[in-house]
């Protein structure tokens, strides 16, 4: 590619026709309750991780919704697996199947396998 | 033979004894309390007037007096029978059974126990109250408001949902008046003290009603009143008494803390335990919510699965009080049609 | 010529032994290196009296499975000692008649074929032959039962077979019968049989028997056990001697790793499929049935367990308890999980970066505290915790009073084992640094993985309910009794994982009156919040939560005490009752 000496930053607009869903169906096949989330924070503000860190599982799990697996990749490393958000989540989501899913899923999403 | 039995003496239960009085028909009311009234004794003010309570009840006392409508006060059923006949037999404590045509439900609600949800610290911590423990305290005010700690309060936070939409306590769904409770509560908090910040954390806020969104807005306009979007997970208490908040901002999408010096739990409705009893002696049928289920949602609401047996008011889901009014006056002419059909 | 009869027994007896040989051989090889000089260690010492009585006990008569079933025990125990002493017996018989121990090995299997004359004692051990027949027999027509209908074992559902499996228990059924037919035809002919073979003789001289009938008689049952001896190494019976090896392996001390290795290996084959396991597992309740210990143990074997059924337990060690090999059913599950998921482990950079300093005193601290994640959540617990130890004067450092990392035992949980390590290794620094010589817990999780994994050296580590009853007796707090009824539950980690069982029970009769649960102590039920599980779901732990709660408040108790916030906070959307840990319950009984 010709280096024209500036770049494009990506388009801020979600386009849902384009969305890497890999991530986020395969999730959904093995823990359905994932879709459930009516994004009410309770997980994020009770998180023990969240309280060292900036790891916002609730955002979190918007973006895996959006395709966003780079970021995914960076934060998802932060959860210590503890329980709270479950213990918390008024949906009864279950959150630590969901964390080890997005682990697994990426995982496989590296190995190409999905 | 009575004609109609109803169980509960709070507005349901009376408005629907006027109106079957008023239509003709002989009732007799069962209640477990000392008096008539129900929750509304407990209560302070109104949405969205902010009119006195004692109003509502005042006028239902005065009715009840006029037409001397057949209480029986501190008395509680403890079966209902459906005879073969289509007539029912109503068992109470008080060894007094009741033979009537047919019988209303107007149980009502009863609260839910803070305690349960342990993480916001109700009975744990002394700056913790209940919307409802709030209304006592309102009620009784004497002088200058002050928290449970006995500090005029800098800051108050309301919390949405306590009980309600959780699958944790239990309750799957939404309690309805806890949101415009607490707007109106919040505005009244901010009218007798000037001084204080104060927050609602919500889920969602559901401003049905009439009257309701125009509430809202003014609490943001007039009130200053800050609306947090998240649920509270997690609450700490400090040396001073003044507790320690966890709420993620999920607008802003970042955890926040906020440290106030009183928090009140809007505690959602349950399905009374008595609600229970009934299903277990006649067979009446419950939604999932554990509240009565409505023979048909649109066109039945104050019928139930077996025929002669009527709901009104709270007993069937959560309603605000002109929603109960309404009911209960639907209730009436339910039953004066199901009375004069048999 | 007609002696050719005996091929196909001794060839099955060779490749079993072959690959009994190679496969053993390996698996005592690969064990690690301390675990070898273990074994030679305690080779010459009591340990192997020992392993040899439990291998009796166990390998043999099966006396747990005899306790919790007698039905299931007498089949097992008439298979496996009936088959025993018919060898041993057998043995005995050839040295009466020739006179010496040394015969070929097929002389005993096929002893009533070979002689047909008088020998010293020949009656009472053709008869006594005959007894043992007849024993195994029943056990063996038990085992037809089973199969048509196992409820009548009150077993709720047996296993599934494979090919390898169903040849050697379809081998396994003809062996007997096929013996009992051989010896009766060889009675009928040659007049040598006991009071059974000579019965069945007699139908047989009806119809005439021929030697010819006798030979294939004694073909058939020649060839089912060599079918048996094949098909044994690579079917379930392979239980049959790798229990005994594991029998003796455990007596010389040789534990089970985090890490799946031989001696894991060892102890997947060492399961006979009893199904005991199966009958306790609380998954039933919400009609789970497909995941429980013993199928995890043969998907481990068949090499196809899938992520749903390793992560859908509760691990809540209940069949533990009554497996009667004694597996570490618990820790292989864990072993699996780990090897499911060492792919992506989370290595907790931000911890390097964190103010890793540990709150102090002053003073020198008695006791350094640790709430964890789970007591967070339960303020009732901390507050009471907070109260007794202020009460007694005890100068503490709480450790994770603002921020705290978790103490990894969820990660360990779900099989994050180097995660976990990660966790470990930042708080037990700040243990250490503390100096307190008491490391206090509330919470059992926590408590579990401190104890396992934590190596804390001179470092105590005490629940509080442990540590609040050592205060009771040394004074320094005194309780006063109510007249309340309590009934106790056991957190699954505190009791089965810790073994503390006596001590809140201690405390909670000096607050009350102590009520029993119908199923307590170590086969106390788990309350289904359990974070072993990761695929459960909320409806059916309510389910399984409202089946434990009808055990405990049975006896309409006023309270009903835990030692665990999980335990609590799963517990007190389920009832109107009071639910209070012991450490609630404690704070308000002080004088």
């Amino acid at each position: 590619m010709r280096n024209f000496g500036f770049t494009t930053t990506k388009s801020r607009t979600i386009d849902y026709e384009k969305i890497d869903t890999r991530l986020i169906s395969y999730i959904l096949q093995n823990e359905p309750s994932f879709n459930a989330c009516l994004s009410c924070g309770s997980c994020t503000a009770i998180c023990s991780a969240g309280n060292l860190t900036s790891f916002n599982i609730r955002k979190l799990s918007l973006q895996i919704r959006l395709g966003d697996i780079e970021n995914t990749k960076l934060e998802i490393d932060k959860c210590m697996l503890c329980g709270k958000c479950l213990l918390e989540c008024p949906r009864g989501i279950n959150t630590r199947n969901v964390i080890m899913l997005i682990k697994k899923g990426l995982n496989i999403i590296d190995k190409n396998e999905i | 033979m009575i004609d109609v039995l109803i169980i509960g003496g709070g507005i349901a239960g009376i408005e629907t004894a006027c109106s079957l009085q008023d239509l003709g028909y002989e009732t007799v009311i069962v209640e477990k309390e000392r008096t008539i009234g129900g929750h509304l004794n407990n209560w302070d003010t109104l949405f969205p007037t902010h009119r006195p309570a004692s109003e509502v009840l005042e006028y239902y006392t005065e009715e009840t007096r006029k037409r001397a409508l057949t209480i029986y006060l501190n008395t509680y059923v403890t079966s209902i029978i459906k005879l073969d006949d289509g007539t029912f037999e109503v068992n109470t404590s008080r060894d007094v059974i009741f033979h009537s045509k047919t019988v209303v439900i107007a149980s009502g609600y009863s609260l839910f126990n803070a305690e349960r949800k342990e993480e916001y610290g109700y009975k744990i911590y002394d700056n913790v109250l209940t919307s409802a423990d709030l209304e006592k305290k309102l009620k009784t005010l004497n002088g200058e408001f002050k928290t449970p700690t006995d500090k005029v309060p800098e800051k108050i936070a309301f919390i949405h949902c306590v009980g309600s939409r959780d699958e944790k306590s239990g309750n799957h769904y939404c309690s309805k008046l806890c949101c415009v409770t607490a707007v109106k509560q919040a505005i009244h908090m901010k009218q007798i003290c000037p001084q204080a910040d104060i927050f609602c954390c919500y889920m969602d806020l559901r401003m049905y009603g009439p009257g309701f969104e125009e509430m809202y807005r003014e609490a943001q306009e007039k009130y200053h009143i800050q609306f947090i979007r998240g649920r509270l997970s997690e609450v700490g208490e400090n040396a001073d008494g003044t507790l320690q908040l966890k709420v993620e901002d999920t607008l802003a999408a970042r955890p926040s803390k906020i440290k106030v010096d009183m928090l009140v739990l809007m505690v959602g409705m349950e399905s009374p335990q008595s609600t229970a009893l009934f299903k277990e002696t006649c067979g009446l049928q419950c939604a999932p919510n554990r509240f009565i289920q409505p023979n048909d949602h649109h066109i039945g609401s104050n019928k139930t699965n077996i025929d002669g047996l009527f709901t009104a008011g709270t007993s069937i889901g959560p309603m605000s009080i002109f929603d109960t009014i309404n009911h209960a006056k639907a209730s009436a002419i339910t039953i004066k049609n199901y009375l004069s059909r048999n | 010529m007609e002696n050719y009869f005996i091929l196909p027994f001794t060839l099955g007896m060779i490749t079993l032994f072959v690959i009994l040989f190679i496969k053993y051989g390996l698996w005592i090889a690969r064990l690690s290196h301390i675990d070898k000089l273990r074994i030679i260690q305690c080779i010459f010492t009591r340990r192997t009296w020992d392993a040899i009585v439990e291998s009796v006990m166990e390998g043999l008569l099966h006396r747990s499975i005899f306790k919790r079933n007698p039905l299931l025990g007498y089949m097992h125990m008439s298979l496996a000692f009936g088959w025993f002493l018919l060898i041993v017996v057998g043995h005995i018989e050839g040295f009466l008649c020739y006179g010496t121990f040394a015969n070929a090995p097929w002389i005993p299997i096929f002893f009533q074929y070979f002689v047909h004359y008088q020998f010293p004692g020949e009656r009472i051990m053709t008869n006594l032959m005959d007894f043992l027949l007849l024993f195994i027999l029943s056990g063996v027509l038990l085992a037809y039962f089973k199969r048509l209908n196992s409820k009548i074992f009150g077993i709720k559902k047996t296993t599934k077979l494979k090919p390898f499996d169903k040849m050697a228990m379809i081998a396994l059924w003809f062996i007997f019968p096929l013996r009992l037919f051989a010896e009766s035809a060889t009675a009928a002919l040659y007049g040598n049989g006991g009071f059974l073979t000579n019965s069945v003789a007699n139908l047989f001289i009806l119809i005439h028997v021929t030697p010819t009938m006798e030979s294939i008689l004694w073909w058939a049952y020649s060839i089912s056990l060599g079918l048996f001896f094949v098909g044994m190494p690579f079917s379930r019976y392979m239980h049959i001697l790798t229990e005994v090896l594991f029998i003796f392996l455990r007596h010389y001390g040789i534990k089970l790793k985090k890490q799946f290795n031989s001696y894991s290996r060892i102890q997947v084959y060492s399961c006979s499929r009893c199904g005991v396991c199966i009958d306790v597992c609380q998954m039933h309740v919400a009609n789970i049935s497909n995941n429980q210990s013993v199928y995890i143990l043969k998907n481990i074997r068949d090499q196809n367990l899938t992520d749903r059924k390793l992560y859908n337990c509760l691990l809540c060690g209940r069949c533990e308890q009554v497996c009667p090999v004694k597996i570490n059913l618990n820790d292989l599950r864990i072993s699996q999980r780990i090897r499911a998921t060492k792919e992506y482990n989370s290595d907790y950079a931000f911890l390097q970066s964190l103010p890793n300093e540990t709150p102090t005193t002053g003073k020198q601290p008695e006791v350094i505290y640790f709430a964890g994640c789970m007591t967070h959540m339960t303020p009732g617990i901390k507050k009471s915790i907070v109260k007794v130890l202020d009460k007694a004067n005890v100068n503490y450092i709480f450790m994770d009073k603002e921020k705290g990392a978790c103490c990894g035992r969820p990660l360990m949980l779900a099989g994050q084992y180097e995660a976990a390590k990660k966790l470990i290794d930042f708080n037990r620094k700040k243990i250490l640094e503390s100096g307190a010589p008491v490391l206090l817990v509330s919470c059992p999780i926590c408590y579990k993985v401190f104890r396992d994994d934590y190596e804390l050296g001179q470092i105590t580590i005490k629940h509080h309910s442990e540590y609040f009853l050592e205060l009771v007796e040394q004074g320094r707090i005194s309780l006063k009794k109510s007249n309340s009824s309590i009934v106790y539950h056991d957190p699954c980690e505190l009791g089965r994982g810790c073994n503390v069982y006596e001590q809140p029970r201690e405390l909670l009769k000096k607050t009350g009156t102590l009520l029993s649960a119908k199923q307590e102590k170590v086969m106390s039920l788990c309350c289904s919040g359990s974070l072993g599980d990761l695929s459960l779901s909320m409806p059916d732990r309510n389910v399984i939560k409202a089946e434990t709660l009808k055990v405990l408040l049975q006896k309409n108790p006023d309270v009903l005490a835990t030692a665990c916030p999980l335990c609590k906070k799963t517990f007190v959307k389920g009832v109107n009752i009071q639910v209070k840990d012991i450490a609630e319950i404690v704070a308000n009984a002080m004088e």
